[in-house]
């Protein structure tokens, strides 16, 4: 056992990888796989050259990413080539968070695990260990840990992320938004975005489609605080004042119902509680919506006629959705404006996403668990379809309904992703085991117990994707160069903990590759032509109801809900209402935080390739604001919140681009892992000052835009 | 208003040009004294002073030699790809002013050293028989000798010119975009290399005439500087933007302090006393000159780079 | 003779960068240089603004500063379509190209030469798209040549209303935005 200390044990030289593989060969070698900067799963070509990886282009097979990849995806290579990376199995040798490690081999590091989860299990049941996960490459830890006994999977996606937009949108059709969105934005004639950054959000195939849009000449209306990429585009851009989005929505469906603008007779075809609904709408006026929106009733009575003139009209439900704590009611209407333009099952609407039929692998039976899930007793959320990750911390605290004492993390860094930082790390003291799986040293990692290092995707194969989108396809993922050091695939970090379990009879198959035939086999498909092409299309099927034939909605009314009766019997707002958000205190900002096109979360300010494209983030601020602080561009300042956090200190940019009330943020910087040599303490942590949040009492999700911050000049701190 | 960002950020480009720094003014204004200096030499050959004293055509030209190795070694630190700098003397681009200047460089270089076989001083002859025999041939021929004074003031006129039209053939960078900084340059050489004649010579007759000329030359560059700022001026919108980098810009306070002030109207003042003897020669208004002459180099160079189309 | 250019069209653009990183890896752009790059360019005051967003690169003009200052003959224009090109192995580090460039297009390799976007001439020779191009997502990007009047870039400048990057520097240069 080596004892390393610190950011030493992460990181061991300058430049490690670029060594070629000794089968290295001349020339250049091109394998298919996909991506997993983010979570799109844009089907990929990666080149090596030399033995050398070289590049990542678009598969132009791949329906998500038609053969394009975003700027992450092309930057992908520097994943492989990160200083940075996790090396080696880590065990924590001193307090926790204090990132410093013992490296060990992986059986020792298997054999801890396997040790304590024993321990738990006997202890307080199986049911005391809770996974953390994003991405797909997370399914086979999951097998795991569900062969263990646990039933405590969650994901920051739901209650931090689009949860309160997939449950607005089921309890209105029944269905949720899902992922990648089954939003038909190429062929829409008018686009609605509400806070939705498109372009600085870069979900490749999305971008794709708003760029067609845009090309096409569609009419476009932005309702954002900040003049974004896609506020440029824009026919018609609202500066909305931030957490009024849901009075400007009334007021819209006020003028299209008041005016008969809507599509009746989609409506009166499709429609629950129309009726009711209209007769809630009364009093939300534009005169109304003014004071509130700060939008003139002028501008949005020729919006909301704007969006009713074309045939083919997309709002979008947008993506990051936790903002207010009211978020599934503004999601739900958002679906209700949606309903009332007759966008779903349309053209320019919403699409029904298809799938190929690659069927499970056919393992033995889970254990049933003895326990319910954690994070929502007593179905405190009712429609919470998903698990609330805040849910599981909030239990792992206070021990109740049952106590939690083992966390599983797989490549999501709760740190900067679930709010309130200091209630994750009480959680985390609680621990008996916190395992941490990723591929660079990241927050949580520097939390861990211990730190399994995983081989980036271009050195792994990982589980199929058999994508719900346009048209069905399933792609592979399959290694393209070796790892450097140490890393290993997540499946088989996997199958070995479940050896070491005793759990080796839920791994029926000797290694991945065997685990791959076999469900494709099973599914019809050959392993080998996926593995040369990278993705195996279906035949298309249609994705559009055709005009006036009958839609079926999976609602209790089998209809378009306007009125909820589920919502109702549960004690809310059948129609959503509106209510006023808290102001700023005087001289204070509302902090508002987004995306950034070449970075994924927190996970990529160590990619030197995309970090040569933004290195830092910036505090973004009204100019005129800016000239009466006496701050310009390129000043640094310190973020200080309502409860005296304070930031890492940020450079402002001082611009036309954003409302006076309030300051923006790219998310993702300001990292305190010592580990991540190259990103540490650059620019500011927006979810560092995330200390308040608000719940949505419909669905347990995390209203985290209710920060308020003042800008403080470098030089007080120093 | 306009908010452009740019999210290019190269070294030496970004925020503004800074490509340049101590080597090239460095250059020009040794390039400059130089052609100064051959102007001078080669007027004296002319004026046949080589009969009265050794240090016009052997002295002064040695020192020449030695300031323009001087320069040219620090354009040879200023290369990033120094050890390709022999592809200079591959090739010649005519549309390419430092191609003329290299090879003008070649001929300046034997031009200046024929000076110096005109009149071999006492100490140094019988050092070398082969220079010996060579200036015994040029004294037979006093055609040759008023060639070679003829070759040096043509040549130092080239080579100061081109000091100047190096910069100003960069389109790109308007403060340089001038059609009068060739001769901005050259008589601010001329000035320069008069005044450190004046400094250094031991012979009376140079010094007062050169005290006289360096005067003259301060004057005429007081002229052509009211040529260039207000050609400049009456250009288009980038260039009114780059002279006023001089005139009230932040280089305002290096131009007119140390360039105009303490580079010309002081030292022109103290030559114009000297020459009317209301006060004896001193070493001050030639250093003057001098310093001024260099600043000059450092401010048009810097505050050049700083200047852009927009 | 072809004669190559771009054609952007700055309606479709959104800056996302991803013509920046796909010119690093396909040309192994040294960290903390560019080749090519994003303007965004908003003009008015908050909450009436425009927005134009350029990818901007050597315009491969055809009247290249560029090429008339190089002393060696580094810098020189290329048989196939005109491409603005730099020989390392001739190039003496003397900066005068990156001085006469108005669009600071050049920079020094950290190996001491000139460098600058080739159009991916390498890739064009083999009928393919430069890398920016290829990549682009938005489909912001035209390359082809603009004295075929049947050329997508001669068609999108036939149709479209667009401008060049500096006019009055007079380089003539050879990428065109669509307005």
């Amino acid at each position: 056992m080596t004892v390393a200390t610190g950011a030493a044990a992460f990181a061991k030289g300058p430049t490690a990888p670029a060594k070629p593989a000794p089968r290295a060969t001349k020339g250049v070698r091109q394998v298919p796989t996909f991506c997993d900067i983010c979570f799109w799963k844009c089907g990929a070509i990666a080149s090596v050259r030399d033995g050398v990886l070289w590049k990542v282009e678009g598969n132009p097979e791949d329906p998500l990413s038609r053969g394009r990849l975003c700027p992450r995806g092309t930057g992908g290579v520097g994943a492989h080539f990160d200083p940075d990376r996790l090396k080696r199995p880590l065990i924590r040798r001193h307090d926790r968070g204090r990132e410093e490690w013992a490296e060990v081999s992986w059986d020792e590091a298997f054999a801890y695990i396997a040790t304590k989860m024993h321990a738990i299990k006997a202890t307080h049941g199986p049911e005391a260990v809770a996974m953390f996960a994003h991405g797909i490459g997370g399914n086979f830890l999951k097998h795991t840990l569900k062969a263990y006994g646990t039933p405590n999977f969650a994901a920051p996606s739901f209650a931090q992320c689009r949860g309160p937009r997939d449950v607005g949108f089921r309890l209105t059709y029944g269905e949720d938004v899902g992922s990648p969105e089954r939003t038909d934005i190429k062929n829409a004639e008018c686009l609605v975005l509400i806070g939705s950054h498109l372009g600085e959000n870069m979900h490749n195939s999305q971008v794709q489609e708003f760029a067609d849009a845009v090309g096409n000449g569609a009419s476009v209306i932005v309702v954002d605080p900040r003049f974004s990429i896609a506020a440029g585009k824009a026919k018609h851009y609202l500066p909305i004042k931030p957490g009024t989005d849901l009075a400007l929505l009334l007021a819209w469906m006020h003028v299209i119902v008041t005016e008969e603008l809507y599509d009746k007779a989609y409506v009166a075809a499709n429609g629950f509680g129309f009726d009711q609904f209209a007769a809630t709408l009364g009093t939300y006026t534009p005169e109304w919506a003014y004071p509130e929106t700060g939008i003139t009733p002028e501008v949005i009575r020729a919006t909301a006629r704007e969006m009713a003139r074309y045939k083919r009209t997309l709002v979008h439900p947008g993506r990051h959705a936790t903002w207010y704590g009211d978020d599934a009611q503004r999601s739900r209407a958002i679906a209700l404006l949606n309903a009332l333009l007759g966008s779903w099952g349309r053209e320019g609407g919403f699409y029904t996403p298809v799938s190929m039929d690659v069927p499970g692998y056919p393992y033995p039976p889970y254990p049933k668990p003895a326990r319910p899930k954690v994070d929502n007793p007593d179905n405190r959320y009712p429609f919470a379809h998903e698990a609330i990750t805040t849910g599981i911390r909030e239990a792992t605290i206070t021990g109740k309904p049952y106590p939690i004492k083992g966390w599983f993390v797989y490549a999501t860094n709760l740190i900067q992703a679930l709010p309130n930082e200091a209630e994750t790390i009480k959680a985390i003291q609680n621990l008996d085991l916190l395992v941490v799986v990723d591929v660079i040293p990241s927050e949580i990692a520097g939390w861990a117990d211990v730190v399994l290092p995983e081989s980036v995707y271009l050195e792994r194969y990982d589980d199929l994707n058999v994508e719900w989108f346009r048209e069905p396809f399933v792609a592979i993922r399959q290694p393209v160069v070796d790892a450097p050091d140490d890393q290993k695939p997540n499946w088989w970090m996997a199958k070995k903990l479940a050896e070491t379990l005793g759990l080796a009879h839920y791994y029926p198959w000797k290694d991945i590759e065997e685990y791959l035939d076999q469900r494709l086999t099973n599914a019809g498909l050959s392993f080998a032509e996926l593995k040369s092409r990278g993705i195996i299309r279906g035949a298309p099927q249609p994705i559009f109801t055709s005009e006036g034939a009958p839609l079926k909605f999976e609602t209790p009314s089998g209809k378009i809900e306007f009125y909820s009766l589920q919502l109702e019997k549960a004690g809310f707002d059948p129609v959503p209402v509106y209510h006023r958000p808290a102001d700023a205190p005087p001289g204070a900002f509302r902090l508002l935080f987004g995306r950034a096109p070449v970075h994924s979360f927190s996970r990529t300010q160590s990619n030197r390739i995309l970090a040569d494209m933004m290195d830092e983030n910036e505090v973004w601020l009204n100019a005129d604001v800016a000239r009466r602080l006496e701050l310009k561009s390129g000043d640094y300042v310190r973020l200080k919140n309502q409860d005296g956090v304070i930031s890492n200190r940020v450079r402002v940019k001082a611009t036309e681009r954003i409302r006076p009330d309030c300051v923006y943020m790219v998310h993702g910087f300001g990292h305190t892992a010592r580990g991540l040599k190259h990103a540490y303490q650059k620019g500011a942590s927006d979810s560092q000052l995330v200390t308040r949040y608000v719940t949505d009492p419909l669905m347990g999700g995390t209203g985290m835009h209710v920060n308020f911050v003042t800008l403080e000049p470098e030089a007080i701190h120093g | 208003m306009q908010e452009l960002t740019i999210t290019r950020h190269n070294e030496l480009i970004d925020p503004v040009l800074s490509i340049w720094s101590w080597q090239i003014p460095v250059y020009l204004f040794l390039g400059g004294l130089v052609a100064g200096i051959m102007i001078i030499a080669g007027y004296f050959v002319l004026q046949r002073r080589y009969r009265h004293t050794d240090f016009s055509t052997f002295y002064l030209p040695h020192i020449a030699l030695v300031l323009l190795s001087g320069g040219m070694f620090a354009l040879f630190l200023d290369l990033e790809h120094k050890l390709y700098f022999w592809r200079l003397f591959t090739t010649f681009q005519p549309s390419a002013p430092m191609s003329w200047g290299s090879w003008l460089l070649m001929i300046v270089f034997p031009a200046l050293w024929a000076n110096t076989l005109i009149r071999i001083p006492q100490p140094f002859q019988g050092r070398v028989p082969l220079f010996d025999r060579w200036s015994a041939a040029l004294n037979q021929r006093p055609q040759l000798i008023k060639g070679i004074g003829i070759a040096n003031m043509l040549l130092g006129t080239l080579l100061g010119m081109y000091t100047g039209v190096l910069l100003s053939s960069f389109g790109a960078r308007p403060l340089w975009n001038s059609a009068m900084l060739w001769m901005l340059f050259l008589v601010s050489g001329l000035s320069a290399a008069a005044a450190f004649v004046h400094l250094i010579t031991t012979d009376e007759y140079e010094r007062e005439l050169l005290a006289k000329a360096d005067a003259a030359f301060l004057t005429l560059e007081l002229f052509v500087f009211g040529g260039f700022i207000s050609g400049l001026l009456t250009s288009s919108r980038v260039h009114i933007e780059a002279v006023r980098l001089l005139l009230d810009g932040p280089y305002a306070s290096a131009f007119w302090v140390l360039v105009i002030g303490l580079g010309i109207l002081v030292p022109l003042g103290i030559q114009m006393l000297a020459v009317n003897h209301r006060v004896k020669h001193t070493p001050v208004a030639p250093i003057l000159v001098l310093l001024g002459g260099l600043t000059l180099r450092f401010v048009i160079v810097y505050a050049g780079q700083f200047s852009h189309w927009t | 003779m072809a004669r190559f250019g771009m054609v952007i069209d700055t309606v479709r653009c959104v800056g996302c960068m991803d013509c920046v990183v796909a010119c690093k890896t396909e040309n192994d752009v040294p960290e903390g240089f560019n080749r090519d790059w994003i303007a965004y360019d908003v003009t008015g005051t908050f909450p009436t603004l425009h927005m134009e967003i350029r990818s901007e690169r050597c315009n491969h003009c055809d009247n290249p500063p560029c090429v008339s200052c190089c002393p060696t003959g580094a810098s020189h224009v290329h048989d196939v379509g005109g491409v603005v090109l730099v020989d390392a192995d001739k190039c003496i580090g003397c900066k005068g190209c990156v001085a006469s460039c108005p669009y600071g297009a050049r920079f020094i390799h950290p190996d001491g030469y000139a460098d600058k976007c080739t159009f991916c001439i390498h890739r064009v020779e083999q009928g393919l798209s430069p890398a920016c191009v290829a990549v682009c997502p938005t489909h912001c990007m035209h390359f082809g040549d603009l004295d075929d009047p049947n050329s997508d870039v001669s068609q999108l400048l036939a149709s479209r209303k667009h401008h060049v990057l500096m006019p009055d520097a007079g380089t003539k240069p050879r990428i065109y935005y669509l307005t």
